[in-house]
């Protein structure tokens, strides 16, 4: 059986180490925070603020304290602000440890395109770009292939580019899969999944 | 020298015209200048450009400015929730010019900084590079991005003294700090103004010297995207 949403999200946890600050985009990579266990992470929200908590209670909404999703959120006890200048002087900096991102393309050189389908309407790459260039380790989450059945581990990127060669790691529902010299190579297969089907799902090169 | 003024639209008067490219703060509706759009509206200043992360909702935030013609550019990261941006962007009513976030930022803190430009990883090898200067530093690939100098900065604050020294409140600051610092003029309404003293100088986020003109008033504080959880039963 493929992983599904929320198993994706457990994989995904469980590259993030104790002390790390992490940026976590929106979709799957929202609920890998619901896996981190015991483990000490500082989430960062890049609208300027590290330590982002849970969504509050009904009632408790503050209009002054949301996500970069726009989603109401609370505070922590080790919780800082900071002015947008500041939260990507941090990201470009190279001070975040690792994002975790979805993505409609990625490429065995580990570009990533997850901000723009042409003929569709364009809503921006708000702070995607800058955060793929900047943190240390960038993991994508996303399904191996689209709803047509074609992969979404290409060996070239069709989409307009978020980043180039700023992939390390994707997470899919079939296994995780790590950028290396000359393509990707296969580094863990879902539970009931086989090596062919991975093979079979990825349009990039597959290296051993 | 008096900074603070009645009202959103005393404090515009004489500073205001056609053509300005405005710097605006707020990420979303969190934290926006709410009063002085409302009165750059009623102002009828027209050709406006806007340096603001996002372009509000229909009926609130710059949105409000969109409705009424008066904005013929924005630059921005991420534009989304407004039908009405979208329909004048296509139908080609108005200008868009797309920045990453982080470089956004950056070029208002820039401008702000006396820094004509500077340059960055972000973008390399992606539309935003195209027509950029590029440049390598320790075996790695830059583009030049522009410092952002604004005719005009508006920003929202919760506290501020009479000499304009400025509080944020939680992540109600975002953009309003390096919009603020990039404006000639910069116009800064809050929910409260204080008497000098009362604000510790060593929780300032802003020093008064960016800050030119300040008004009181009420806001709205509209919640984009309220999301929450359930109190689990004991």
């Amino acid at each position: 059986m493929p992983w599904d949403r929320n198993q994706m999200a457990a994989r995904a946890a469980q590259e993030l180490e104790d002390g790390m600050y992490v940026n976590l985009g929106i979709g799957i990579p929202t609920l890998v925070a619901n896996y981190v266990g015991d483990k000490d992470i500082t989430l960062q929200s890049e609208n300027g603020m590290l330590g982002m908590g849970p969504f509050p209670f009904e009632g408790e909404e503050d209009a002054d304290l949301i996500n970069a999703g726009k989603q109401t959120i609370t505070e922590l006890s080790r919780t800082s602000y900071f002015d947008s200048a500041t939260s990507f002087a941090m990201i470009r900096g190279g001070k975040i440890a690792a994002a975790v991102l979805g993505a409609m393309e990625v490429d065995e050189e580990g570009d990533l395109a997850n901000w723009m389908i042409p003929g569709v309407l364009v809503k921006g790459m708000g702070g995607a770009m800058d955060l793929v260039a900047g943190v240390r380790r960038v993991i994508v989450v996303m399904d191996h292939t689209n709803k047509h059945g074609k992969s979404k581990l290409l060996k070239k990127c069709t989409l307009p580019l978020t980043g180039k060669k700023v992939v390390n790691r994707i997470i899919t529902n079939l296994g995780v899969l790590d950028v290396v010299d000359g393509g990707l190579k296969i580094i863990e297969i879902a539970e009931g999944v086989t090596e062919d089907e991975i093979r079979t799902a990825t349009e990039a090169n597959i290296v051993n | 020298m008096k900074k603070v003024y009645a009202n959103a639209s005393e404090a515009l008067d004489g500073v205001i015209s056609d053509g300005m490219m405005i710097a605006a703060g707020g990420f979303g509706l969190c934290g926006i200048p709410e009063l002085l759009l409302e009165a750059i509206k009623d102002s009828g200043a027209q050709n406006l450009t806007f340096a603001s992360n996002n372009a509000g909702v229909d009926d609130f935030g710059i949105g409000i400015l969109l409705q009424t013609k008066q904005v013929k550019k924005m630059i921005s990261s991420y534009v989304g929730e407004n039908a009405e941006f979208m329909r004048q962007y296509l139908s080609g009513e108005l200008e868009l010019e797309f920045n990453p976030q982080g470089t956004l930022a950056e070029r208002m803190r820039a401008g702000g900084a006396g820094i004509p430009g500077f340059y960055t990883k972000t973008g390399v090898g992606t539309v935003i590079a195209e027509g950029k200067e590029h440049k390598d530093f320790n075996g790695e690939t830059y583009i030049l991005e522009e410092g952002i100098f604004a005719d005009l900065a508006i920003v929202k604050a919760w506290k501020a003294d009479d000499t304009g020294n400025l509080i944020f409140r939680k992540t109600a600051r975002n953009f309003n700090v390096p919009a603020a610092t990039c404006g000639k003029i910069c116009i800064a309404e809050v929910e409260e103004i204080v008497p000098r003293g009362s604000l510790d100088p060593d929780a300032i986020h802003l020093p008064g010297i960016y800050v030119h003109r300040i008004i009181q008033g009420t806001h709205e504080k509209r919640i984009e995207q309220r999301t929450t959880r359930k109190k689990e039963e004991a």
